[in-house]
C-alpha cells in the first residue's frame, strides 16, 4: 500500500518536476508568447475595474442629485380650483409629526428658488436649493473647501450660505476661513451672508449656484427663495423604504385631509429600467474578450508552431517512457501556467493603473468621493480567462505532441 | 531468458485510394538477455518499423509481441511507456540530446519517468553514468559545445542510466567518423556487458554490424539470416563472449551486398 503511495506521489512529482524542468528551458519563448495574453488580460480587468469606479461615480452622481437609497420624497399640495395656498406650517408640522413617529433619522425640506446675489460684476439671480442640515449627508454632498451647514447656521443672523464652485470664483475664491460674505437681497433690504463652504463641482457646471438654510429663508425672507413652497424627503433603510412611502403618504393624508399628500422613492433604485451602463459595460467586455480571443490565437499560433519544432523532442522524451498522459500534462502546463502568470501580470498592472490618482481623475472627473476597491471579481475574471485562454491554447498543441509518432519523430 | 519475442510479426499501413502496404511481414525473432544482435537492411526494408516494435512504440497488426513474457498488445499506452521507460534504452544516430539541456540534465531525463528511488537519486545516478562514460568532467557542458563522439557518449549514458534490459541502437555511428564510431561502439558493449543487457544495432554499415554475434537482414519487410548459421530465434548463448577478430571473421563470410 505504502509503496503504491509512494510511486503515486513520486509519479505526480516527477510530472510537476518536469514540466517545470520545461518551462525553465522555454521560458524565453514562453515569456515572449505571453505577452499579447499579458496585454489582452491588463486590458481586459482594466475596463472591468474601470467600470466598477464608472459605475460608483454614476451612483454617486444620482445620489446627489435624488438622494442615496432609499430617499422618500413627499409633495402636499391644495386641489381646490379656487386658487387657495396651503399653509406651509401646517404642511411641516404634520410631515415632522409623521417622521416623528416613524423615528426617522435624517429628513429635510427641500425648496427651490432665485436668490439674488451681489457680485463684483452686478447682480446676478442664482438657482438655490433650500435645505436643512441633513441634506448634505441625505445627498452625498461633497465638499471642495469649508463645511457642510451644521445644525446651529440656522440661527446666524448673517446667513450661512454653501455655494458651487463658479460661486465661489465670481467671488474671486476667498479662503473659507476668512469668512467671506456676499450679499443677498432681503425683503427687508439687503442681506450679507456668509460662505461657509463649497461644494465639489463638476466641470460641466459653469452656472453659480447656492445652498441656503430653511431657517435663515423663512426668518430673513430671501427674495426669490421657496417661490413654490417646501417639498420633505427622508433617507430610510433601503428594505423599507416601500412600505414606509405609503406609511407616510397615509399619514400625511390623515393629517392634512383637505390636501393631496404624496410619497414616493425618488433614489435611482427605485428607478426600475436596468442598468444604465449595462450597454457601456457590454460594448466594453465585448471589446476585451476581442483583445483576449486576439491574444489567445497568438498563443495558439505560437504553441503549435513550436510544438511542431518541438516533435523530436517530445518524440525523444516518448522513447524514455514518457506517457502520453505525461506529454499532454507537460505541454498544456506550459501554456496554463504561463498565461497563469501573464495574467497574474495583466491583472497587477491592471490594479497599478485602476488606482493611479490620473486614472481616477480620468474616470471620475473629480467628482467620485468613495474610490470603490479594486473590484475582486475583475481579478478573479482577468486570471481565470487568462487560465481558460491558456487551457484553451494549450489543448491543440498537446494533443499534436500527443499524436506523435515517435521513431518518425526522432527520425525525421 | 527470453527478453522479447517476436512471432509471425507482420505490420500494414492503410493507406488513402490504395491497397494496405505490408512493411513487415511474418517477422520471428528472440532476443535473449544480455544477446548481440545486429540488423541490416537496405532503405525502406523495414528497419524503422521494426525498431518501433521491438522499442514498444507501436504494435502489430499481425502476429505477436511478447515482452518478458507478457504480451504486448494487451498493454495499455501508458503500461507500455512505462515499460518501455524501465526496460528499454535508445541510441539514435542524430544523437537526439535534448537541446537546451546540460550532459547531467540529459542523463537525468529519464529517469524523471523512474516512479521509484531512482527519481529522487537522479542527478547522483546521472553523475555516476556520465562519469562511466568518461564524461565526469563535462557534467554541465551543453551539448553544442561538445563533439560528436562526446555527444553520442552523453546518448549512451542517457540510455543507459535506467539500466535497461535492452539497448536499441539505431545507426549509432552513422554520425561519427570510423574511429570515433568504433571507440563509441566499444563504450557502448561494454556497459551492455557490465549491465546484461540486450544490445540490438540496426546499421547500415558493414564494420559495425559485424561487431554483433548474431546477424539479420531485413528484406523486403521480412527477417532473414545472414547466413544459415544465424537463422532468426536461433539465438547463441546470451552470455557468449565473442572477441572483435573472432566477429571480423563470421562477417567475413556475409554476403556482399552487406558490406557495400
Amino acid at each position: 500500500m505504502m509503496s503504491f503511495v509512494g510511486r503515486s506521489l513520486t509519479g505526480i512529482v516527477s510530472t510537476f518536476v518536469e514540466s517545470a524542468e520545461e518551462l525553465r528551458i522555454h521560458r524565453t519563448r514562453v515569456l515572449l508568447s505571453l505577452v499579447g495574453v499579458a496585454i489582452a488580460v491588463f486590458a481586459l480587468t482594466t475596463v472591468l475595474g474601470a467600470a466598477a469606479v464608472a459605475q460608483q461615480a454614476l451612483n454617486e452622481s444620482n445620489e446627489r442629485n435624488s438622494g442615496r437609497p432609499a430617499m422618500l420624497s413627499a409633495n402636499v399640495y391644495s386641489t381646490s380650483m379656487d386658487g387657495s395656498v396651503a399653509d406651509p406650517d401646517r404642511i411641516t408640522d404634520a410631515w415632522r409629526a409623521a417622521v416623528a413617529r416613524h423615528e426617522i433619522e435624517y429628513e429635510s425640506r427641500v425648496g427651490y428658488g432665485a436668490l439674488t446675489a451681489q457680485f463684483v460684476d452686478g447682480v446676478t439671480p442664482v438657482d438655490s436649493t433650500i435645505v436643512d442640515p441633513d441634506y448634505g449627508i441625505m445627498h452625498r454632498t461633497a465638499m471642495q473647501e469649508g463645511a457642510w451647514f451644521a445644525e446651529s447656521d440656522g440661527d446666524r443672523l448673517a446667513p450661512a450660505l454653501v455655494v458651487n464652485v463658479p460661486f465661489w470664483q465670481s467671488l474671486g475664491s476667498p479662503p473659507i476661513a476668512t469668512h467671506p460674505t456676499v450679499e443677498l437681497r432681503g425683503s427687508d433690504g439687503p442681506v450679507t451672508a456668509v460662505v461657509v463652504g463649497v461644494v465639489r463641482t463638476s466641470d460641466f457646471e459653469t452656472y453659480p449656484r447656492s445652498f441656503v438654510l430653511a431657517d435663515a429663508v423663512d426668518r430673513l425672507g430671501l427674495v426669490g427663495a421657496n417661490q413654490n413652497g417646501y417639498q420633505f424627503e427622508a433617507w430610510v433603510p433601503v428594505d423599507v423604504g416601500d412600505d414606509l412611502a405609503e406609511r407616510l403618504r397615509a399619514e400625511m393624508q390623515s393629517a392634512v385631509p383637505d390636501l393631496q399628500a404624496e410619497v414616493y422613492r425618488q433614489d435611482y433604485l427605485s428607478w426600475g429600467g436596468g442598468d444604465p451602463l449595462l450597454v457601456l459595460k457590454l460594448v466594453v467586455a465585448g471589446v476585451a474578450v476581442v483583445i483576449l480571443l486576439l491574444g489567445a490565437l497568438g498563443l495558439v499560433t505560437i504553441s503549435l508552431v513550436t510544438v511542431k519544432y518541438r516533435i523530436r523532442e517530445i518524440g525523444i522524451r516518448r522513447s524514455f517512457g514518457a506517457t502520453s498522459g505525461r506529454v499532454f500534462f507537460s505541454v498544456m502546463m506550459e501554456s496554463v501556467v504561463g498565461t497563469a502568470v501573464a495574467g497574474g501580470i495583466g491583472v497587477a498592472l491592471a490594479i497599478v493603473a485602476v488606482k493611479s490618482p490620473l486614472f481616477e481623475q480620468l474616470v471620475g472627473q473629480g467628482m467620485v468621493e468613495d474610490f470603490p476597491p479594486f473590484p475582486i471579481e475583475a481579478a478573479l475574471i482577468g486570471i481565470g480567462s487568462s487560465v481558460l485562454v491558456g487551457a484553451l491554447a494549450g489543448l491543440l498543441p498537446a494533443l499534436t505532441a500527443v499524436r506523435v509518432r515517435v521513431i518518425d519523430a526522432i527520425r525525421f | 531468458m527470453t527478453l522479447i519475442a517476436l512471432d509471425g510479426v507482420g505490420r500494414t499501413v492503410e493507406l488513402p485510394d490504395a491497397p494496405p502496404l505490408q512493411i513487415l511481414s511474418a517477422v520471428d525473432l528472440v532476443i535473449d538477455d544480455g544477446d548481440r544482435v545486429s540488423i541490416v537492411g537496405r532503405s525502406g526494408s523495414g528497419k524503422s518499423t521494426l525498431l518501433n516494435l521491438l522499442g514498444l512504440l507501436d504494435r502489430p497488426t499481425h502476429g505477436e509481441i511478447r515482452f518478458d513474457g507478457a504480451e504486448v498488445r494487451r498493454l495499455s499506452d501508458a503500461r507500455l511507456a512505462r515499460l518501455r521507460g524501465a526496460s528499454i534504452g535508445f541510441v539514435f544516430q542524430q544523437f537526439n540530446l535534448l537541446p537546451g539541456r546540460t550532459a547531467i540534465e540529459n542523463v537525468m531525463t529519464p529517469l524523471l519517468y523512474d516512479r521509484g528511488a531512482a527519481f529522487w537519486r537522479r542527478e547522483r545516478l546521472a553523475a555516476a553514468m556520465l562519469e562511466r562514460v568518461g564524461l565526469g568532467a563535462r557534467l554541465t557542458s551543453m551539448p553544442d559545445r561538445m563533439s560528436g563522439g562526446e555527444q553520442q557518449r552523453v546518448a549512451i549514458a542517457r540510455a543507459l542510466v535506467r539500466r535497461p534490459r535492452l539497448i536499441l541502437a539505431d545507426e549509432p555511428t552513422g554520425a561519427l567518423d570510423l574511429e570515433t564510431g568504433s571507440t563509441v561502439m566499444e563504450l557502448m558493449e561494454e556497459v551492455a556487458r557490465e549491465t546484461g543487457a540486450a544490445l540490438v544495432t540496426i546499421t547500415h554499415d558493414p564494420a559495425i554490424a559485424r561487431r554483433a554475434v548474431r546477424h539479420l537482414r531485413l528484406e523486403a519487410g521480412r527477417l532473414v539470416p545472414l547466413d544459415g548459421a544465424e537463422a532468426p530465434g536461433a539465438a547463441p548463448a546470451a552470455s557468449e563472449a565473442v572477441s572483435a577478430p573472432e566477429r571480423r571473421r563470421e562477417f567475413e563470410s556475409e554476403p556482399e551486398e552487406v558490406r557495400a
